[in-house]
């Protein structure tokens, strides 16, 4: 037995401790629950009522300051199921105008856990939502006869103009996922949902607040606790102005009706989106309030896609509208200069292989290529680059090279909006053909069709938009935007920084002059403006749906251009049919903010016509 | 021979410390008390419906008396016998734990055995005891005989903090420095613990003063400074018997403080705050080594040691304090009231504080307590379950628990100085540290006195493992304790 008498003293230094620190703790108690008044007076009331404040959504103007969107206040019939006492049904119902059953259907929805996972009888639980104004003042009357009954204010969204829906977007409620990825939301709160709403969410939604309100113990609020010293007062969303003229949006939406497609234009030396028109579109008012569910069923369900944005998301084939590409990547690997010509007869006739092409002069050199849109010239600049092994050692080399540069441009891979869902198009490599051909086995006349953008290539509309704005800028772009400003921020890092495809500036000026050439006197001849210089280029998709698609694009004026604009409509044939007029009339309203007389009965016609449509096979 | 065993087993009951059980089962039953009104549902509520915690945690409370039992038929001596294997066993079963464990709020530290989950964590108290005493309870083994057995010590503490970090449970892994409290009683000196609470109260004035200056210097700093300095001459006092240090010590360092301000003045120079301070600690420090070496009293020397050790402390705290994760720098400012953050890292505590608070003295009953059961305050019925009996229990029902943990502590502490051998005592302060450290940071926690850490309130809080584990921890030293007498 072995004991240290002066250690062991040491167990009055830690009993000591420990006494030390109970007395310091029963004092803390002490003070908490007995001595302090501000808890005491408390012991008395129930519990707090913690109401979330909802903030007000950042408002949404347009380009001209025109207010696009703004919130309108709606109530939702909250109560604590634990509070609620016996209560005069029936002057409930005759109050919000509902029959008994439906208020019994209510309640027995809110208690089934299925449906509301969350239920508690202690928590503030949603009766009935978005209440209409008048509904809301008469309960809110009487609201003291319905013990833990209370009412909270939400916010809707309304829209000054039934158009734009696919670049504005729309609230829902946030789902279970929405809840597990952003812990600032909780169940019923709202949330953007497509468009300008979804991408600037975070900018929008503000900062909800909260209000701690004291009850008694028959659930009554007694007032705020401690004069709302806890209370953390909600933040107001950011407004947002979007750098779409929501005038032209609607002119251009209604040249488009009866049509499916798309139009964009971009203001080119800002890269900021005047309008985005996606055809058929619907009403943003549809998906508000308490008939949404229904609306959004409707949308979805009908077979001509409505909540498709085709702008950014439809990939087609980008037809002629893609020649000046391959203008630029020819001139730019000196395949061809400006003198080079090819002839042309009726077609590109090589190795067993035709690609037709109408009559105009042969042989020809780039910039009457450009204005007559000669398929002859780039199949044989295509061919003459992808079957050079001298310089490029393969055709999948230089394939690489050619893709490469079309990268550059914006093509194949996102652009960038800031919209949700943007498609990336389609851009094939060579890996693609090695494999759909074997390697080895391919060359330029496997492939031939590409160097017309047909094949295998795909683009947005907003692609071949922003095509445009970069031959407009002579060599530059930026990324294509719909949102100008946001309220007291600064735009995000990058978004408004210059983008320069692999191709000299130089080489733009005499792609700018062929598309020039082509509307004084080429393909685009109706694209034509009394007074101001347009540039522009036709385009014919052929596709697996039916009829040619009919694009252009084109922009104005030319020597400083304001407007940058791609019009892609779907089976609509030949591009000077429907692709030339819609594209130029935007223009026009854009620039001089009417239509010329001599060019009304063009949009007449535009405004008139419908196109028939085979009914759309099941994806 | 079975007559023996019977004999044996009832000699072993008639040995037990009746109290220590009863404190034991007292606080078991309102844990599960608790628990019941902390989960309880006016809807849907049945104290044996096996989905509610407090029906679980029957569940375990009756699996825990039969461990109780089981622990009190082993014989005594098998804990000392199989107390390394037992850690081994533990240690491998830790180290595996993270890999195994499936992500909960991104702490790896449960296992999960078909229905039920168990936290190793709380396994590995008991077993970190065990070898503990173990190694105490060697031949003429004495702590402060050499250095390896501080090392040895201190390792078999240490492995298991390594790998309960590794889980990411930190609240767990630092319950075992309680253990250091076992050290001083068995010999580690008293300085190592003063050091520590040094470091605690610098720690504190300086992240507390950070914001406003002194003599151009954050205020904290210029505080710790002062302390230190007080600290100097006290220890002086204290270990020189004499004055004079004393004396010299406060002149040495009026003098060498003015003495600058002037010559700095004179040579019209700006000195910085920082710089005159810190040659005024090292102009005292220098004088203390002196005296201590011309005096032969090489205690001074410790004097000396302190103040260098909490000025370099002080420089370290910012980095340190940096270190730590932001939620965790959050805690910290909300206790030291830097932050109220009500909404963040504050809001558990606030809301804690409120639920206690209106609980009055005599508390509103019990399943009256509103602000627990309206889900005010999470983690209710583990971590925070000292809310409800502060709620519905008032006053009177705090003080309950505080005296019975106190009670139990203290008993502990008495059993451990009873015992004969090293190994039981040793165990048995092991006991009372984990004990200690629990009630002091859990309470502490809820009330608002300490940062938040994640560690249940034994006996209380709902969770089996941590029943169990204390269970385990206790009657070990219980049935080490009836069979004291038989070993003399």
């Amino acid at each position: 037995m072995r004991k240290n008498y002066n250690l062991e003293k040491r167990k009055y230094v830690i009993g000591g401790f420990i006494v030390l620190i109970a007395v310091i703790y029963l004092v803390r108690l002490f003070d908490l629950q007995i001595n302090d008044g501000k808890y005491k007076q408390r012991a008395d009331s129930n519990a707090f009522l913690k109401k979330t404040v909802y903030p007000s959504r950042g408002l949404i103007y347009d380009r001209n300051g025109e207010l696009v969107v703004y919130n309108q206040p709606a109530y939702d019939v909250m109560l604590i199921p634990r509070d609620v006492q016996p209560f005069d049904t029936l002057d409930f119902c005759r109050t919000l105008n509902i029959t008994p059953d439906a208020l019994r259907k209510r309640f027995a929805d809110m208690r089934d856990k299925r449906l509301n996972p969350g239920y508690s009888s202690y928590t503030p639980q949603r009766l009935i939502s978005q209440l209409s104004s008048q509904d809301y003042g008469r309960l809110q009357e009487k609201l003291y006869r319905f013990p833990g009954f209370f009412i909270q204010k939400r916010i809707l969204r309304q829209y000054n103009h039934a158009t734009a829906a696919n670049v504005l977007g729309n609230i829902r409620e946030v789902n279970a996922d929405d809840v597990k990825r952003d812990e600032y939301y909780t169940a019923g709160d709202y949330t953007g949902d497509l468009g300008v709403e979804k991408s600037y969410e975070p900018y929008l939604r503000g900062h909800k607040g909260v209000e701690i309100l004291i009850r008694d113990a028959r659930g009554r609020i007694q007032g705020r606790y401690e004069d709302g010293a806890h209370d953390v007062a909600p933040v107001s969303g950011r407004d947002i102005r979007l750098s779409l003229d929501i005038r032209l949006q609607e002119y251009a939406e209604s040249l488009m009706v009866g049509k499916r497609g798309a139009v964009v234009a971009i203001e080119p030396s800002t890269g900021e989106i005047l309008c985005l028109v996606s055809s058929p579109t619907y009403d943003p008012r549809l998906l508000v309030g308490r008939q949404r569910g229904e609306n959004y069923r409707k949308l979805v369900n009908d077979e001509t896609w409505p909540l498709f944005d085709r702008a950014l998301m439809g990939a087609y084939p980008p037809g002629s509208t893609f020649k000046p590409t391959q203008g630029l990547i020819l001139l730019q690997e000196g395949i061809i200069n400006l003198q080079t010509t090819y002839p042309c007869y009726h077609g590109y006739i090589n190795g067993g292989l035709r690609v037709g092409c109408h009559s105009h002069g042969s042989p020809l050199p780039l910039k009457p290529a450009l204005q007559t849109s000669c398929n002859a010239f780039f199949c044989w600049g295509f061919k003459n680059m992808i079957d050079r092994r001298s310089k490029y050692g393969s055709s999948a080399n230089a394939f690489e090279i050619w893709k490469k540069h079309l990268v550059s441009m914006g093509y194949g891979y996102k652009l960038g909006v800031d919209l949700p869902g943007e498609s990336r198009g389609f851009l094939p490599n060579a890996k693609f053909y090695d494999k759909f051909y074997s390697e080895g086995h391919w060359s330029a006349n496997t492939i031939i069709s590409v160097s017309i953008g047909q094949g295998e290539i795909l683009a947005t509309p907003l692609q071949i938009a922003n095509l445009c704005a970069t031959i407009a800028n002579r060599g530059w772009f930026i990324t294509p935007h719909v949102v100008k400003q946001i309220q007291d921020t600064v735009m995000p890092d990058g978004m408004l920084d210059r983008r320069r495809p692999t191709i000299d500036e130089h080489w733009y000026a005499d792609i700018a002059e062929g598309m020039r050439m082509a509307v004084t006197g080429g393909t685009c001849r109706r694209a034509a403006l009394k007074d101001i210089a347009v540039a522009g280029k036709t385009g014919t998709a052929q596709n697996p749906h039916g009829k040619d698609h009919s694009a252009f694009m084109g922009f104005a004026p030319y020597e400083e251009p304001r407007i940058a604009v791609a019009a892609y409509v779907e089976n609509a044939g030949f591009g000077a049919t429907f692709g030339v007029p819609i594209g130029s009339l935007v223009m026009e309203k854009y620039l001089t903010g009417t239509i010329a007389p001599e060019r009304k009965y063009m949009e007449q016609q535009m405004l008139n016509s419908t196109l028939y449509y085979a009914p759309a096979r099941k994806k | 021979m079975p007559l023996q065993e019977r004999n044996n087993f009832a000699l072993t009951l008639r040995n037990v410390d009746w109290l220590t059980v009863a404190i034991y089962l007292l606080m078991v039953v309102a844990g599960a008390i608790s628990i019941y009104a902390a989960s309880y549902d006016f809807d849907e509520a049945s104290i044996f419906s096996f989905d509610e915690f407090s029906g679980k945690q029957l569940r375990w409370i009756g699996l825990s008396l039969g461990l109780a039992l089981v622990l009190l038929l082993i014989d005594a001596r098998m804990y000392e016998t199989y107390a390394y294997p037992i850690y081994a066993v533990m240690l491998v079963v830790l180290a595996v734990t993270p890999f195994i464990a499936p992500d909960i709020k991104g702490s790896h530290s449960w296992i999960v055995l078909g229905p039920v989950s168990l936290q190793p964590a709380e396994f590995a108290k008991f077993a970190t005891a065990l070898a503990l005493a173990k190694l105490f309870s060697g031949y003429h083994f004495l702590l402060n005989a050499k250095a390896s057995n501080y090392v040895r010590a201190v390792a078999i503490i240490i492995v298991p903090i390594v790998l309960i970090l590794a889980q990411n449970e930190t609240g767990s892994a630092l319950t075992f420095m309680a253990l250091f409290f076992v050290l001083y009683r068995e010999g580690m000196s008293g300085l190592i613990l003063f050091a520590a609470l040094l470091s605690v109260v610098i720690f504190v004035v300086v992240v507390k003063f950070a914001e406003s200056t002194v003599l151009g210097m954050p205020s904290g700093e210029f505080a710790v400074f002062i302390i230190v300095e007080v600290m100097v001459v006290a220890m002086a006092v204290v270990y020189n018997k004499r004055f004079e240090v004393a004396r010299n010590l406060v002149l040495w360092f009026a003098g060498s403080g003015i003495a600058l301000w002037v010559a700095a003045g004179l040579c019209g120079v700006e000195l910085p705050g920082m710089i005159v301070m810190l040659s005024v600690i090292g102009v005292a420090v220098v004088y203390t080594v002196v005296e201590a070496l011309r005096s032969r009293g090489h205690r001074l020397l410790i004097a000396a040691f302190s103040a260098v050790y909490g000025v370099v402390f002080m420089f370290c705290v910012h980095a340190a304090f940096n270190h730590l994760q932001p939620h965790q720098q959050m805690r910290i400012k909300v206790v030291l009231g830097i932050e109220q953050d009500l909404r963040g890292a504050g809001y558990n505590v606030n809301q804690s504080k409120i639920a206690i608070g209106s609980g009055g003295l005599l508390g509103k009953g019990f399943l009256n307590g509103t602000q627990t059961k309206l889900k005010y305050v999470p983690e209710q019925h583990t971590d925070f379950i000292f809310c409800t009996i502060g709620e519905e229990e008032g006053f009177i029902g705090s003080l309950a628990v505080t005296v019975l943990f106190l009670a139990l502590i203290l008993r502990t502490i008495s059993i451990a100085e009873r015992q004969h051998s090293a190994f039981s005592r040793v165990y048995a302060y092991c006991v009372a540290s984990y004990f200690i450290f629990h009630f002091c940071i859990n309470i502490g926690m809820v009330i608002g006195l300490c940062p938040v850490i994640g560690i249940p309130l034994p006996f209380f809080s709902y969770g089996g493992s941590s029943l169990w584990g204390f269970t385990i921890l206790l009657f070990i030293m219980l049935r080490l304790d009836a069979a004291r007498r038989g070993r003399p």
